[in-house]
């Protein structure tokens, strides 16, 4: 990570003052020799040939993925946590342009851009996950399974990527110096949250419903008829926690690119407050859906004891630490309780997508290897495209004049 | 084994006398089937021997590598599952305390409503009205939504391929067309496959199970268990002992999920009014004058 200049002597050649950030070419060149640049190098080396080998030779090659078990931590994990971790773009644009909090509008654009680019890699895991996505255009196109809670998480997620695309375009405009452009995509800022709120309401809760066509597959205790309900409340915790987390590392790791007049603490505790009062409300849901299930009896099990640790470790526990650390103004450990809290809802749609998936086959599933290095190689590529538009254009600062 | 219009009249006379002798399930209710009209296969556990012409003829049909172990009974060793490579397997279970073993077919059940083709989003799978259920690969996405949504775990996946299909049994749509019996049907030489319709094969089924009750365990595996499948299983123990499903819902798959499905359009029409109203309310509270907002805009949003 280098830093851009501080003045500017002469007008630059465009590649020059956009891409390289002013910096000559040798200058630019020796910046991007970090430690951070070194993991993600060697991450990215093994990485993108595994992709390949994956579409060269199938998903019998590369995966443990099986008739017993079709679906793995590419649904598990790059679809299910990474569209639950991006929801932080609608739940802040709407704390802000709908609610009217203003003052959380300095964390908007880092979560429109984090969950824009969530959803870009959700989409290229599920792209590795499909036997063939080249037939993606077909449900888009002429064929609809409209009976399918699949089309629509489909189409949703279709939409809802080029929702944020256009929530996110403004500060890409600005980079590029398009004031007219961007005037028109600013006036469409309340049209795209509404649009957001109700594509994000439909496909949150829908990655849930996919599995109420499992009644006899899903262990019972996670089987709920409200298990669209669940994915959704969880979604806004996830939202809310990935915000902290992010604007956490963002004003640690981009320096010079923060606008150091926004007390951020202050907006944290803010943001715990509002992720405590859902969780506390999520967790009740949970309970309530335990008591709908009448299986009380299988929690004396090992499953039933890890679903009990669910719900109190990754639910509970970091309600309560939210608000005692929103109530005595201990941003510190409200940052650590978002990351925490961000492992609860990555724990709760594994349990759901692979823990209790199949609970009663003797054939378990565990992810290769490989499978799981295309997960870390498509997390590492969304923190690299992060950073490299971090760096750019102006998503953690004001830089329009106002 | 067709029906013959003979066989046929026996079993109406069969369910009419049932009709008289209590409330038992009617023969008049043979139009109330779900999916009656279409064709189905009534299989007998207990007459089935375990030959594995069906497994041959099915290989047949399909152009797939024949049976594995055609002939040799170890293949009986341990319970095999469908793969791409056979759609369909016979397995072996021992009779305890003297009872015989008992051999059970598996194939696609061809549901009434199958849970496969209501959870494609590419509507790859369909429910013909005639009564297969047929995969359509050129529209295939490769999602396997089919195999986690089919309580039977019937579609396989071709996982050793590039450009893989989903591969299960067709019930053999072209033969029926053609006006002849599925491939396994018509070479079963024991009668342990009836195929007809399935509002008959009901009738035949009731009448077997519920008029030899010392031969027959009292059950009909398929009538009702996800909605109805037009595979439909009888035999003297019950089906879950050997190797059929337990405790599949008694329900259409789909009606698992219409709910939320359903939930669709009132969030499209709730949420934009009430958003709306919510952001109109929090404008006045800011002291914005609504009549200025497309000029403030700019500045409040960026």
């Amino acid at each position: 990570m280098s830093s851009r200049p501080a003045t500017l002597t002469a007008p630059q050649p465009w590649f020059t003052e956009k891409v390289l950030m002013g910096q000559p070419w040798a200058e630019y060149r020796r910046g991007l020799f970090t430690p951070f640049n070194a993991v993600a190098a060697f991450v990215l080396a093994i990485g993108i040939p595994i992709i390949v080998y994956r579409f060269a030779a199938g998903l019998g090659a590369t995966t443990n993925l099986s008739q017993t078990n079709p679906w793995g931590i590419w649904i598990g994990f790059d679809m299910l946590c990474g569209v639950a971790l991006a929801a932080g773009g609608y739940t802040l644009a709407t704390t802000v342009y709908i609610f009217g909090l203003d003052d959380y509008h300095p964390v908007v654009r880092p979560a429109v851009l984090t969950g824009f680019l969530g959803y870009v890699f959700a989409v290229l895991g599920l792209m590795c996950d499909l036997g063939r996505p080249w037939n993606l255009p077909i449900p888009m196109v002429y064929s609809f399974g409209t009976t399918s809670v699949m089309f629509e998480v489909g189409w949703c997620v279709m939409l809802y990527t080029i929702v944020l695309a256009l929530e996110f375009s403004p500060a890409l405009f600005q980079w590029l110096g398009w004031q007219t452009l961007r005037t028109y995509l600013l006036r469409a800022t309340i049209g795209l949250t509404v649009a957001a709120v109700m594509l994000s309401t439909l496909h949150q809760s829908s990655l849930g419903a996919l599995f109420l066509m499992a009644p006899t597959k899903l262990h019972p205790l996670w089987y709920s008829p409200f298990i669209p309900i669940f994915f959704f409340v969880s979604s806004i915790v996830a939202g809310l926690s990935m915000v902290i987390v992010e604007s956490s590392l963002s004003h640690r790791a981009f320096q010079s690119r923060v606008d150091h007049h926004v007390d951020m603490d202050k907006l944290v505790l803010g943001l715990a407050r509002a992720a405590s009062v859902i969780l506390f409300a999520y967790v009740f849901l949970r309970l309530q859906g335990l008591a709908d299930s009448g299986r009380t009896d299988l929690l004396a099990t090992p499953l039933g004891l890890w679903f009990i640790a669910e719900i109190v470790l990754f639910a509970a526990v970091p309600c309560l630490l939210f608000a005692h650390g929103a109530r005595t103004r201990n941003a510190t450990l409200v940052r650590w309780t978002a990351g925490w809290s961000v492992l609860g809802i990555v724990v709760y749609r594994l349990n759901v997508s692979v823990v209790a998936y199949n609970w009663e086959a003797a054939e378990r599933y565990i992810p290769s290897w490989m499978e799981v290095w295309t997960s870390l190689t498509l997390v590492t590529t969304g923190i690299l495209v992060f950073r490299w538009i971090v760096n750019r254009m102006p998503v953690l600062r004001d830089e329009s004049g106002h | 084994m067709r029906l013959t219009r003979r066989t046929f009249f026996k079993l109406g006379g069969a369910a009419g006398a049932l009709t008289l002798a209590g409330p038992a399930p009617a023969a008049g209710a043979a139009s109330k089937v779900p999916g009656g009209s279409m064709k189905a296969v009534l299989v007998d556990t207990t007459k089935c021997v375990g030959c594995r012409a069906c497994e041959a003829a099915c290989a047949e049909a399909n152009g797939l590598s024949g049976p594995e172990l055609a002939g040799d009974d170890r293949v009986f060793a341990a319970p095999r599952t469908t793969s791409t490579r056979a759609f369909t397997v016979v397995n072996r279970y021992p009779g305890h305390d003297g009872a015989p073993d008992r051999f059970v077919k598996r194939q696609c059940m061809h549901c009434v409503e199958p849970a496969c083709a209501s959870a494609c989003l590419a509507r790859a799978i369909e429910k013909t009205p005639e009564g297969p259920v047929v995969y359509h690969g050129d529209r295939c996405l490769g999602c396997r939504y089919c195999m986690v949504a089919c309580p039977f775990e019937v579609p396989k996946f071709e996982y050793e391929s590039a450009t893989p299909f989903i591969r299960k049994c067709t019930f053999c749509p072209e033969r029926q067309a053609k006006g002849l019996e599925p491939a396994c049907t018509s070479v079963c030489p024991t009668g342990a496959l009836t195929f007809g319709t399935r509002a008959t094969l009901l009738l035949e089924a009731r009448q077997r199970v519920y008029g030899s009750p010392e031969k027959y365990a009292q059950e009909i595996y398929g009538e009702l268990e996800a909605g109805g499948t037009s595979w439909m299983y009888i035999g003297d123990r019950p089906l879950e002992k050997v190797g059929l499903p337990a405790s599949v819902p008694n329900v259409a798959f789909s009606s698992l999920t219409q709910p939320a499905l359903a939930a669709v359009p009132f969030v499209l029409t709730l949420w934009p009014p009430l958003l709306m109203g919510l952001y109109t309310f929090s404008q006045r509270r800011n002291g914005v004058d609504a009549a200025a907002t497309t000029d403030t805009h700019e500045v409040r949003h960026e």
